[in-house]
């Protein structure tokens, strides 16, 4: 174990270690909208992952805090990190109100009503008058973070995304990690035996909810910040759908997993832009192939391989037995 | 004679509320194939759409390609796509029966993007017209209303199917077969029936139904490759207020929600898009299992 440890400390400080020097390499534009998207993807997969929540209509708590932040910065001249507060909390406040509906059904009907109320938002926000309809909001500044970083240099911009992105992350982390997290387990592995422990399931769902719901939201308005836009296509049901293939891909349930899928699926957006409709196409063939072949996505598929076995365990998997509980904790 | 009610004049309720009842016939005819389909399979049918759509595309491509009309696409156009949703059925949804539920509706996600942006690369989407068979054009004036004869064809012609589905369901000896199959798949297996068959069966039927739906809509709408995803979120918000349960229930409630949200276009046209969407959320409020539901 001690082996494994060491390895996942090695893998998290080499990733800081890019983290920080990408600039150097990669436009920092693209790498900005992948830890958007990253945040956006953990805050998801704690949804699907560790609940078993599947929500199709994530995109709503992603845009709706674009538009927060946006309006917020542009019309009443707060701050950039105000802004973000009050997008986040916005967001919050939408998934109590979607989450306390949505929880009402299990499985299959809480995607499609998590869908519909998106798309109930989505019309809202084609027709009320601060998000300015198809045009969206434009031209967001910037501003000053506590009134002394200028977040309008592309490299202060880059390392705040980047600093906000750490700390999303580790707020996932510490409640996957804590009883609460352990809880949300209990209910995504058997509902019915953490009812008949005492838990009240509905209330720990509605509060993984509405984290989950308010860090989407924090993703969506730095989103607003860095591209200086908020507009439909962040409330879109494309955007759900691609935040589950980034969960997907990367593979749900891991830490790492969405991380990856994210900026894989920023990547597809980017080299495949110009082509139109290939971009929906190629998503829809990576998701038909990530149910097909390998539903634990590219890190839960690494950590299957490489995870330490006991001897039974291999002996049962050579007879065909499939183990389960595999899915990794440590990356 | 009626000069107005409400204060609005009766040609623009009527009309509205006959746009109405053909937004409902469609809704009808998806829900009454995705409740099929799910009772069968146990997947949400998120290409149901996309399905939609290839049976527009294909009343359009038969009349461009072939000089093949209307009414014999009525006929070929639900053949040719569920025959590709058995394929599918049998290629992709049969491993997939012995998984979460969720990965059905993962799977026909992504292939309802694949099917959605190939015929958005190959016909764009600005729309293609498709013209009413010269046997439906013109309209009858009723007095309180001018009724094009191509839109009550389509509420009749809906009705008409949807009747027919549930008489095969409900009164034929394949349909018990289904319905057994639904209930207790192993032991319908155990008395010689094919339920394999009877499964993939199942989808091409649904798949036809949306088909067929989606050849009433050409002349409608435009064929488009985007008609069906905006529809089938809203199909899926009149599926969980119905509930699945029963096929009657899905094409009563389909019918109704139309006739709401036209009567919504009428006294509050800016709660027209979102007005299904607010019922839904009502109904999970109140009756958590939908309309005619079981809960379970």
């Amino acid at each position: 174990m001690t082996n494994r440890h060491s390895a996942t400390i090695a893998i998290y400080a080499l990733l800081l270690v890019a983290a920080l020097a990408a600039p150097l390499f990669l436009y920092p534009q693209f790498v900005m909208r992948a830890y958007c998207f990253a945040l956006f993807a953990c805050a998801f997969n704690l949804l699907l992952g560790y609940v078993g929540l599947l929500s199709f209509g994530h995109a709503a708590f992603f845009g709706f805090a674009a538009y927060v932040t946006g309006h917020t910065v542009k019309m009443w001249g707060l701050g950039p990190e105000a802004g973000i507060l009050l997008g986040a909390a916005s967001a919050a406040v939408l998934g109590l109100v979607f989450g306390g509906i949505a929880i009402r059904r299990q499985g299959i009907y809480f995607a499609m009503i998590t869908l519909a109320l998106a798309q109930m938002l989505y019309f809202f926000c084609l027709q009320a008058p601060f998000t300015h309809g198809e045009d969206g909001i434009q031209s967001i500044p910037r501003g000053y973070l506590f009134g002394v970083l200028d977040l309008n240099d592309s490299l202060t911009m880059y390392y705040f995304v980047l600093v906000v992105f750490i700390l999303g992350f580790l707020v996932i982390q510490r409640t996957i990690h804590s009883p609460f997290g352990q809880i949300l387990k209990a209910i995504r592995e058997n509902e019915p035996r953490a009812v008949s422990l005492g838990y009240n399931t509905d209330r720990y769902k509605l509060q993984a909810f509405v984290i989950s719901a308010a860090l989407s939201g924090v993703a969506g308005g730095v989103f607003a910040l860095t591209f200086q836009i908020a507009t439909l296509n962040n409330v879109h049901w494309h955007l759900s759908g691609e935040v589950v293939l980034m969960t997907l891909l990367g593979g749900m349930g891991t830490v790492l997993g969405p991380v990856v899928g994210a900026f894989l699926v920023a990547a597809i957006q980017q080299y495949l832009a110009a082509y139109g409709a290939w971009v929906s196409i190629f998503q829809g063939i990576i998701f038909v192939a990530c149910v097909l072949l390998f539903r634990r996505g590219i890190v839960g598929e690494i950590i299957h391989y490489t995870r330490p076995r006991t001897r039974a365990q291999k002996e049962l998997e050579a007879a065909g037995v499939p183990v389960e509980g595999a899915a990794g904790q440590s990356v | 004679m009626i000069q107005s009610l409400l204060g609005i004049p009766p040609q623009v309720l009527f009309g509205q509320l006959m746009l109405g009842l053909i937004n409902g016939a469609f809704y009808a005819m998806l829900s009454l194939g995705l409740a099929l389909i799910f009772g069968m399979l146990n997947i949400i049918n998120f290409a149901h759409g996309a399905l939609y759509m290839m049976g527009a595309f294909a009343a359009y491509l038969l009349l461009e390609n072939f000089g093949i009309n209307y009414w014999l696409a009525l006929i070929i156009a639900p053949i040719v796509v569920g025959a590709f949703g058995m394929i599918i059925e049998r290629l992709m949804l049969k491993p997939l029966y012995k998984l979460d539920h969720l990965y059905g509706l993962l799977l026909t996600f992504g292939l309802a993007l694949i099917l959605e942006g190939v015929f958005r690369d190959l016909y764009g989407v600005s729309g293609i017209p498709y013209t009413v068979p010269p046997q439906l054009t013109g309209g009858w004036n009723l007095g309180f209303m001018f009724l094009p004869i191509y839109r009550g064809w389509v509420v009749i012609a809906s009705l008409i199917i949807c009747i027919a589905t549930w008489l095969l369901i409900e009164k034929t000896k394949l349909g018990s077969y289904l319905r057994a199959a639904t209930e207790n798949p192993q032991l319908v297996q155990a008395f010689g029936i094919n339920v394999p068959a009877m499964i993939t069966l199942t989808y091409g039927l649904g798949v036809g139904l949306a088909a067929i739906a989606g050849v009433l809509a050409a002349p409608i709408y435009s064929v488009n490759p985007l008609m069906g995803s905006n529809l089938i979120i809203v199909v899926f918000a009149v599926v969980v207020i119905g509930g699945m349960g029963s096929i009657l229930g899905s094409v009563v409630t389909g019918f109704m929600l139309g006739l709401v949200e036209g009567l919504t276009k009428v006294f509050y046209p800016e709660a027209s898009s979102t007005v299904i969407f607010v019922i839904m959320a009502i109904v999970l409020l109140i009756k958590p299992a939908g309309l005619f539901g079981r809960a379970h």
